[in-house]
C-alpha cells in the first residue's frame, strides 16, 4: 500500500474562495476631519465566521473605520454594505452590528444583569426570555454570580467580560471590537485572547477587531489589515503579514526585523541576488522580484532566522553570510537577544533560543561571530 | 527637628481644619441658639422687645435666690393655630416649588447644550449664564418692573401684534413673582448640572445607540438618572432659598402674593413682635433640613458609586 501524505484539514478561508460572497463590503471609504485625512480610500472584504484584525497605531484610521462600521462616523465618501444592505443614513440603533468598547461604556447605574439586559429590552424581548439569555451569556463568560454587581464593585477584567456579555447577548451576526483587551495587564489578556477566540468560534458570529498590539492581532485573528496614515498597508493571515511582509512598514511593524539595503545583481525566476553594501555579503533569495536589475531594494530578515555561530559555516558560498562582534546581549529567559555590529557597522538584531543555561553559553560580549541564513529567510521589499 | 517640623505640620493642618468649623460655630451656632431663645422668650415692651428667658430673682426678704427659666412654648402653638401663618408657609413652598420646576425646565436643556457644545465654546457660554451676577440683584429685579409693567416692553409688545388691545399688566401678580424668581435663580440650576453633563461620558450614549436604543430613550434611561446629582443639587440650590425670598415678591408679587419671608418682616418690623419673628424662622430652618439630609443622603450614595 502506498504511503499517502497526510494533510491537515484545511482552515476556514472564505476569501480564497471566489464563490463565497462578502459579509461586511467597505468600498472606497474615506473620512475627513477638516484638513484631516483619518481613512483614505479604504477597501476590505471581511467573510462570514471571520476574526478580522485592523492592526495600527494610533491615529492609523483603525478606530474611525471601525466607527464608520457601527455608524458612530459618516462616510465621506465610499459606501458600506453589512449583509449586502448599503448602510448609508442608517442610524446605529437600527444596524446588526454591536460594539464593545474600549472603555468598556458599561452603565455605571446599573447592575451587571440590568446592563446586559439593555439591549434585549430595547428590542422588546419578554421577561423570561431576557432572564433566560443573560443568564446563559452572564455563564458563558464565567459571571453567573456577579449579576447583581454594579459595575464599580467589578475588577478590570470582570468588567471586560460583561462588556462583551453585553454585546454578544443580542446574538449580532457582526461584533465590533475596540481594544477589547487594551486595560487588562499582561497575564489576562493572554488568558482572555483564548477566551475570546473559543467564544468566537462557539456562537459563529463575525468579528471585527481594532487593536494596536501585533501579538495579540497574531494570536486571534484569521486575517489582519495593517493599517498606516488612514491606508491599509496589507492584508493577509497572520502567517502572511508576518513572513511576506509587502513593505518595510509592515515589516517593521510586525515584529522586528533587520533590513539590508541592496542592488539586484540577478534576478531568475527562482531566485534573486542582491549586493548589499550594508550587509557586506551577497543576499540570495528564493523568490523572483519583479524589478529591472540594478534596482535598489531592500531586504529584510527576521532576527530568529539567522544562525550565529563562532565558527563560520561550513560549505558556504558566501551568500547570506557575514561576521560581526556581538554588542549587547539581552536575556530574556526563554530567548537571548545578541545585537551584533558588522564590519560595515551595520548592527543586526539576532534571537536564538536558550538550549542551554546562561553560563554555559559559548557566545558572549566582544566575541567575534558569523551570522548566516537560509535562502528562504529574506523578504525582499520593493515598497 | 525633624519631630518638631511635624508638630508644627500637624498643627498647621489643625489650623485649615479649625477656621472653618470656628467660623460656623461663631456665625452659625451661636446666632442660631440666640434666635432659637428669642423664639422661646415673650414679647414686651421694652429695649430689646422680649423677656430674657433667664432670670436672677433674688428675694431680699425671704433671704433666697432662685434661678428661673421661662420657657414660653405659645410662639410656636400660634404659628400652627393662626391660618396666616399655614397659608404663608404653604404659598411660599408652592411659590418655590414652581420655580425649581420652571427652571430645570429651562437650565436642563441649557446644561445640556453647553456641556455637548465644543469645549473651546463652553467657557464662554458658561461665562454668559454668570454674568447676570456682575450686576445688582436689585437693579435686574427693578429692570424686570419695567418689562412686565403696564405700558411696559411686555406689554407694548403684545398691543404692538394685537394680540391684546386693553393694557395688560404681569407685574404685581403670582406670574410676575415666578418670573422673576426663575430668572434670578437660573444660573443655580445651571452650574451644577452643567457639571454633571459635562462629566458624562458620551460613549455611554453610543453604547445604547449600539443596544438598539433610539435617542430620546437613550435620554431617559442614562442621561436622566446619570444627571440626577445634578437636577437634587440644582433643585436645592434654587428650592431652598426660594422659600425664603423676600426682594423678589415684594417688589414684583402683588399684595396677595403672600410669602413666608414677608410674614418675617411684618412680625419683626411692623410688629416688633420678635419671638414670634423667630420662631416663623426657626421653623423655617426645621422645614428646610429635611430636602437638605435627603440631598446629603443622595450625594453620599453617589459618591460612593462613583469610586
Amino acid at each position: 500500500m502506498a504511503v499517502q501524505p497526510i494533510r491537515k484539514p484545511t482552515r476556514l478561508e472564505p476569501w480564497q474562495d471566489p464563490g463565497q460572497k462578502p459579509y461586511v463590503r467597505i468600498e472606497k471609504v474615506t473620512k475627513t476631519f477638516g484638513d484631516f485625512v483619518a481613512v483614505d480610500e479604504v477597501s476590505l472584504s471581511i467573510y462570514r465566521g471571520e476574526f478580522f484584525a485592523l492592526l495600527g497605531g494610533s491615529g492609523s484610521g483603525k478606530t474611525t473605520l471601525l466607527r464608520m462600521l457601527a455608524g458612530f462616523e459618516t462616510p465621506t465618501e465610499g459606501k458600506i454594505f453589512i449583509d449586502g444592505v448599503d448602510m448609508a443614513g442608517i442610524p446605529p440603533y437600527e444596524r446588526p452590528v454591536n460594539m464593545m468598547f474600549q472603555s468598556y461604556a458599561l452603565f455605571p447605574h446599573m447592575s451587571v444583569e440590568q446592563n446586559v439586559a439593555f439591549g434585549l429590552k430595547q428590542d422588546g424581548v419578554g421577561k423570561a426570555e431576557i432572564k433566560e439569555r443573560v443568564g446563559a451569556i452572564l455563564d458563558l463568560v464565567q459571571l453567573g454570580q456577579f449579576g447583581k454587581r454594579k459595575p464599580h464593585q467589578l475588577s478590570g477584567g470582570q468588567r471586560q467580560r460583561v462588556a462583551l456579555a453585553r454585546s454578544l447577548v443580542k446574538r449580532p451576526k457582526l461584533l465590533l471590537l475596540d481594544e477589547p483587551l487594551g486595560a487588562l495587564d499582561k497575564r489576562l489578556r493572554e488568558r482572555t485572547q483564548f477566551e475570546l477566540v473559543n467564544i468566537q468560534e462557539k456562537l459563529g458570529v463575525t468579528f471585527i477587531v481594532v487593536t494596536h498590539d501585533q501579538e495579540e492581532a497574531m494570536t486571534m485573528s484569521s486575517r489582519i489589515a495593517v493599517m498606516n496614515h488612514g491606508v491599509i498597508a496589507q492584508t493577509g493571515t497572520p502567517t502572511e503579514i508576518y513572513e511576506y511582509p509587502q513593505s518595510r512598514f509592515v515589516a517593521e511593524f510586525i515584529g522586528s526585523v533587520n533590513m539590508f539595503e541592496g542592488r539586484v545583481v540577478e534576478d531568475q525566476a527562482d531566485h534573486v541576488l542582491i549586493r548589499s553594501e550594508d550587509a557586506g555579503c551577497d543576499l540570495y533569495i528564493n523568490h523572483a522580484v519583479a524589478v529591472p536589475a540594478g534596482a535598489t531594494v531592500g531586504v529584510a530578515v527576521r532576527p530568529e532566522k539567522i544562525a550565529l555561530s563562532k565558527e563560520p559555516p561550513a560549505n558556504s558560498d558566501g551568500r547570506n553570510v557575514t561576521s560581526g562582534i556581538v554588542r549587547e546581549i539581552a536575556y530574556l529567559g526563554d530567548v537571548s537577544i545578541y545585537l551584533v555590529e558588522l564590519k560595515t557597522g551595520k548592527t543586526v538584531r539576532v534571537t536564538a533560543p536558550n538550549v542551554v543555561r546562561r553560563t554555559e553559553m559559548p557566545i558572549t560580549w566582544d566575541d567575534e561571530v558569523h551570522l548566516s541564513w537560509r535562502p528562504f529567510a529574506g523578504v525582499v521589499l520593493t515598497q | 527637628m525633624i519631630d518638631l517640623l511635624r508638630r508644627i505640620g500637624l498643627w498647621g493642618r489643625g489650623v485649615v481644619v479649625a477656621i472653618p468649623y470656628l467660623w460656623l460655630l461663631l456665625f452659625f451656632l451661636v446666632p442660631f441658639l440666640i434666635v432659637f431663645g428669642i423664639s422661646l422668650s415673650e414679647a414686651m415692651l421694652a429695649q430689646p422687645p422680649y423677656a430674657p428667658l433667664i432670670d436672677w430673682l433674688v428675694d431680699e426678704d425671704a433671704g433666697t435666690t432662685k434661678l428661673q427659666i421661662l420657657l414660653n412654648l405659645s410662639n410656636y402653638l400660634r404659628l400652627g393655630g393662626d391660618d396666616l401663618y399655614i397659608l404663608a408657609y404653604l404659598n411660599s413652598v408652592k411659590i418655590a416649588l414652581v420655580t425649581t420646576v420652571c427652571c430645570l425646565l429651562l437650565g436642563y436643556p441649557m446644561a445640556y447644550a453647553i456641556a455637548r457644545a465644543e469645549p473651546a465654546k463652553r467657557g464662554p457660554l458658561m461665562m454668559l449664564v454668570i454674568l447676570p451676577f456682575w450686576t445688582s440683584f436689585l437693579i435686574r429685579i427693578y429692570a424686570w418692573i419695567g418689562i412686565l409693567k403696564a405700558n411696559g416692553v411686555v406689554d407694548n409688545l403684545l398691543q404692538w401684534t394685537g394680540l391684546t388691545t386693553e393694557p395688560f399688566e404681569l407685574l404685581y401678580s403670582d406670574w410676575a413673582v415666578y418670573i422673576g424668581m426663575t430668572y434670578c435663580y437660573l444660573p443655580f440650576m445651571v452650574l451644577p448640572l452643567y457639571a454633571t453633563l459635562e462629566k458624562l461620558d458620551p460613549t455611554l450614549l453610543e453604547a445604547a445607540a449600539d443596544l438598539g436604543c433610539r435617542p430620546w430613550k437613550a435620554f431617559l434611561t442614562v442621561t436622566l438618572p446619570l444627571s440626577l446629582p445634578g437636577i437634587i443639587a440644582g433643585s436645592l440650590l434654587v428650592f431652598i432659598p426660594s422659600v425664603g425670598e423676600f426682594v423678589t415678591p415684594e417688589l414684583l408679587g402683588g399684595p396677595d402674593t403672600l410669602m413666608i419671608g414677608r410674614v418675617l418682616w411684618n412680625e419683626f418690623f411692623a410688629n416688633r413682635d420678635w419671638p414670634v419673628a423667630s420662631a416663623v424662622a426657626i421653623a423655617l430652618l426645621l422645614f428646610l433640613v429635611v430636602p437638605i439630609m435627603v440631598f446629603q443622603h443622595v450625594q453620599g450614595r453617589q459618591t460612593e458609586a462613583g469610586r
